[in-house]
């Protein structure tokens, strides 16, 4: 993975800059020493680091916009950073770059229960809002697994998902308005408690957007009502395909369960070995179905489900009795990541999406994949809405098993491009994925989407080197290439 | 580019966006034609027409996912959906009436390029929430795609987002990919009769914070339910406050019992909707059937819900206006007096507060050039409209005008 070449310009106004910065900042915020900036070296995506040339740690919007208005002056790139979480190198600092670190945003501003509506500061975990919430009965939706660390202005930059976002969907259907701060300072808002802010929707491109252009300071979810009751089946069957055919059942019959997920062999001992949930060790999958709502229709549907799982050949089927079994089932799914990470000294977690009848398929060409390459693979899977996590094992102190599994993983990515799914699900692309994004868009499609970020961002200083393979100057991306007065097209119909 | 022009393959359509920019001549951007009252008028010799770009190309229905022809219309997909107990989650209002186009409600592809929903709004999303994916020619005539066919999709930005509610101004679509998902199998309304529009947005808010999932949440002052077409509405004799819920008939029976317990001792009485006359009910909160018979000028305000009461209250008492209220006082509908002229820009815009917006959804041609059918923008947000619109259609050849002035 190459980042662009440290811009020696910038590298040169580091003083000035620091200098700058301690003028409105104290000195702990405005970080140089060297072993401060390795606590910034990477993210979640832990093959990866590099120390940023600074790291300054504000507390108020003002801050940050006084940062990007000096770091746009000088020129000097800027990679906003949350709770560092990211799986995919999102957060990956730059050696001549900024690192803007919105640890200390960390207050629930508001919280009003008439109108559903939380507005929280970017650093706030995701987890803590549900936590704020939910002695009164409300929670927040999106659960990524990371839910307990990761931040909620994270979560916008990388539109988070979780188990449960077949029902109750992304971190982009969860959210009502956003505190922004441009490259050059400026400061907008947009949406509020209201729905749909008209307009182009600047908060949908901006979710999921990778910090490549503005930088979160002030979030407002959508809160809603805990359901009365949670249920969760735990299904197994004889093979991978018939699990996969049950789902398709399930959603056929007009069931959207609040989640389902599903694991492969390798992943159900796994967790099993790891914390003992109790599931069945003779299957080839195993499927947690998830239904929650009023009792009434969570009762209703536990008995037509388990009809439907049994109809489909599942050799095995437990509905939770209680909430500690519930969560039992769970516990196994929730562990599958570190359960794995036992067999293995590292492992290297994936995130496709495939159209899920395709899943039969996939399965088996990666277990061609996993012969080749010599290394074994795990699989998790939402399956409801056909986001895979391959989990590959490997030993980073072995020789070439990083580059192997690196290559395998791309192989298992192109793969779900093919079969007509997408390279990340709820990851991002990030450094990891972005020399593949060309399997997926054409020239033409990935030159559209950077002149979106020229509109926001046309020095493209905003976490430069994540998502795009290519960086094109805006200059370039602008020049429209048709021939003035001419009549190009003779044959054009007209009527 | 005298005429208007019928592409039939995307290759063509490029030609014709091609031939725009290089003759400098705009070209309106239409499907079925059925939504062109909606938004500024466009001045353009031309008119791309993409009729042509039509039917259902794939569905699957296990997979939650459809992908159609940008002009196919609205009818047929909903017709396919409901064929295999499937639907539009977002309720996409069918506005032909509303526009005096009573038999045409219009394509998809219009339907996401002005981002509309009905009533469920509030829980399910609007149009934005379920577009995957599309396929169009930009400005800079080039045939490109956005989005993928599957639900959970982070690669890349979210052009789908951008399309939605573009209104044709930055892109011709030629394809679309959405997310259906199953329609319930029961329905049922409650309705608590003779609230005020405060007391409503009050119960509505109660409602909706409760665990019994509601899907719909809309008030009706006493002159406008009496032209319901629903007997229980419209012989109520006063307000009507109306909730909705959805799903297997155990848990629809259930909950409506909950929902008449919270509001007991509320209003004037109750009534109960079945399933028939809870569809026609909420077909009309939908399709803005209670405002059409006015031939007025029509706003949809969309604001903090709790504010939505008094808002309605103080517009149609200032203004002469009528209205109602959708997702718990979020939404506000208002038919003004055809008289003012500015259509009551002014005094709604000035009502609304910080946040929330106010679009102007019908008025005359005259009306719609002269003032802004949608909420001004503050400078910076403006700035980066323009920019945007510049990296799709640095010529503005498509719809120029339709959203802003040079946007």
């Amino acid at each position: 993975m190459r980042m662009p070449e440290p811009d020696k310009a910038a590298l040169g106004k580091r003083s000035e800059l620091v200098a700058a910065f301690r003028e409105f900042l104290p000195a702990s915020s405005v970080v140089v020493d060297e072993a401060g900036l390795r606590a910034f070296e990477c993210d979640g995506l832990t093959a990866y680091r590099q120390p940023p040339m600074i790291a300054v740690l504000p507390e108020t919007t003002a801050e940050v916009s006084r940062i990007l208005k000096l770091c746009k002056d000088a020129g000097v790139k800027v990679v906003p950073r949350g709770s560092g979480t990211s799986l995919s190198g999102g957060a990956l600092p730059l050696a001549d770059g900024v690192l803007l670190g919105l640890g200390k945003f960390n207050r629930v501003l508001e919280i009003d229960y008439p109108n559903r509506a939380v507005t929280v500061q970017p650093g706030v975990t995701n987890l803590a809002i549900t936590q704020a919430v939910e002695t009164d009965g409300f929670y927040y939706a999106p659960d990524p697994s990371s839910q307990i660390a990761c931040s909620i202005g994270g979560n916008v930059a990388e539109n988070s998902g979780g188990v449960h976002c077949l029902k109750y969907g992304l971190t982009t259907n969860n959210i009502l308005g956003l505190e922004v701060v441009l490259i050059d300072g400026e400061v907008i808002r947009l949406g509020g408690k209201h729905l749909d802010a008209e307009g182009y929707d600047l908060m949908g491109v901006l979710t999921g957007s990778e910090g490549l252009l503005g930088v979160v300071t002030e979030v407002t979810v959508r809160i809603l009502r805990k359901p009365e009751v949670a249920r969760a089946l735990l299904v197994g069957f004889s093979s991978v395909v018939a699990g996969g055919a049950c789902v398709g059942r399930i959603i056929a019959a007009g069931i959207i369960p609040a989640g389902i997920e599903m694991m492969d062999r390798p992943a159900i001992h796994a967790a099993e070995a790891f914390c003992h949930p109790g599931y069945p060790m003779d299957v080839e999958s195993l499927l947690i179905v998830e239904l929650d709502g009023p009792e009434a229709e969570v009762e209703y549907l536990v008995d037509v489900v388990s009809g439907i799982c049994r109809e489909s050949g599942a050799v095995s089927v437990r509905a939770s009795t209680s909430e500690a079994e519930r969560l039992a089932f769970w516990a196994g799914r929730k562990a599958a990541f570190p359960a794995i990470g036992r067999l293995s000294p590292d492992y290297y977690c994936m995130d496709g999406t495939i159209p899920r009848n395709r899943l039969p398929e996939v399965l088996e060409r990666m277990a061609e994949m996993s012969t080749r390459y010599g290394l074994r693979v795990a699989n998790v899977f939402h399956a409801g809405d056909g986001n895979l996590h391959p989990l590959i094992l490997y030993d980073a102190n072995s020789e070439d098993e990083l580059e192997r599994a690196e290559a395998f993983g791309a192989e298992i990515l192109t793969l779900c491009v093919e079969v007509g799914g997408v390279l990340t699900g709820e990851h991002g692309v990030g450094v990891e994925k972005r020399d593949l994004m060309g399997t997926m868009f054409t020239e033409i499609d990935l030159k559209q989407q950077q002149r979106l970020k020229c509109a926001f961002d046309p020095d493209g200083l905003l976490n430069p080197g994540k998502v795009f393979p290519t960086l094109h100057r805006c200059a370039e991306l602008g020049r429209v290439h048709v021939h003035r007065g001419q009549m190009p097209f003779p044959d054009l119909p007209r009527f | 580019m005298p005429g208007d022009v019928r592409p039939l393959s995307e290759e063509h359509l490029r030609e014709v966006v091609a031939y725009a920019i290089a003759a400098n001549e705009p070209l309106e951007v239409r499907g079925l034609g059925s939504r062109r009252g909606f938004g500024r008028p466009v001045h353009a010799k031309g008119t791309i027409d993409l009729s042509g770009f039509t039917g259902v190309s794939l569905y699957e229905p296990e997979e939650l996912v459809m992908v159609a022809g940008a002009a196919t219309p609205l009818a047929e997909v909903e017709a396919t959906l409901k064929q295999r107990g499937q639907q539009l989650a977002f309720e996409p209002p069918r506005l032909g009436r509303f526009f005096g186009r009573p038999d045409q409600d219009g394509s998809i592809g219009g339907i996401f390029a002005c981002n509309l929903a009905g009533p469920r709004r509030f829980k399910a999303g609007a149009a934005r929430d379920h577009l995957l994916g599309f396929r169009g020619v930009s400005g800079r005539a080039e045939i490109f795609k956005g989005g993928g066919r599957v639900m959970k999709n982070v690669t890349g930005y979210d052009l789908c987002k951008l399309m939605a509610g573009s209104f044709g101004t930055l892109t011709a679509l030629t394809e679309v990919t959405f997310k259906v998902l199953p329609a319930p199998e029961k329905l049922r309304t409650v309705l608590a009769l003779g609230l005020t529009a405060d007391q409503s947005v009050q119960a509505l808010a109660a409602a909706a914070g409760s665990p019994h999932e509601v899907s719909g949440l809309s008030y009706l002052p006493a002159a406008i339910a009496a032209e319901s077409t629903v007997d229980f509405v419209r012989d109520a004799g006063t307000s009507v406050t109306a909730i909705r819920v959805e799903g297997p008939g155990p848990s629809v029976a259930y909950r409506t019992e909950a929902l008449r317990r919270m509001l007991a001792g509320q209003g004037s009485g109750q009534e109960e909707l079945h399933t028939g006359r809870s569809d026609s009910f909420w077909a009309e909160v939908r399709d803005v059937a209670p405002l059409l018979g006015r031939d007025r000028p029509v706003w949809r305000l969309s604001v903090t819900p709790g504010l939505g009461g008094s808002l309605l209250d103080r517009l149609c008492r200032d203004l002469g206006a009528d209205g109602y209220l959708d997702a718990a006082g979020g939404t506000v509908w208002l038919a003004v007096d055809a008289k003012l002229a500015d259509g009551g820009a002014a005094a709604i815009r000035a009502a609304l507060g910080p946040g929330g917006h106010a679009t102007l959804l019908r008025g005359p041609d005259g009306l719609r050039s002269r003032i802004e059918v949608f909420q001004p923008q503050p400078g910076p947000v403006a700035a980066l409209t323009r920019r945007i619109k510049e990296g799709f259609d640095p010529k503005g050849v498509l719809n120029p005008g339709r959203m802003y002035d040079g946007v």
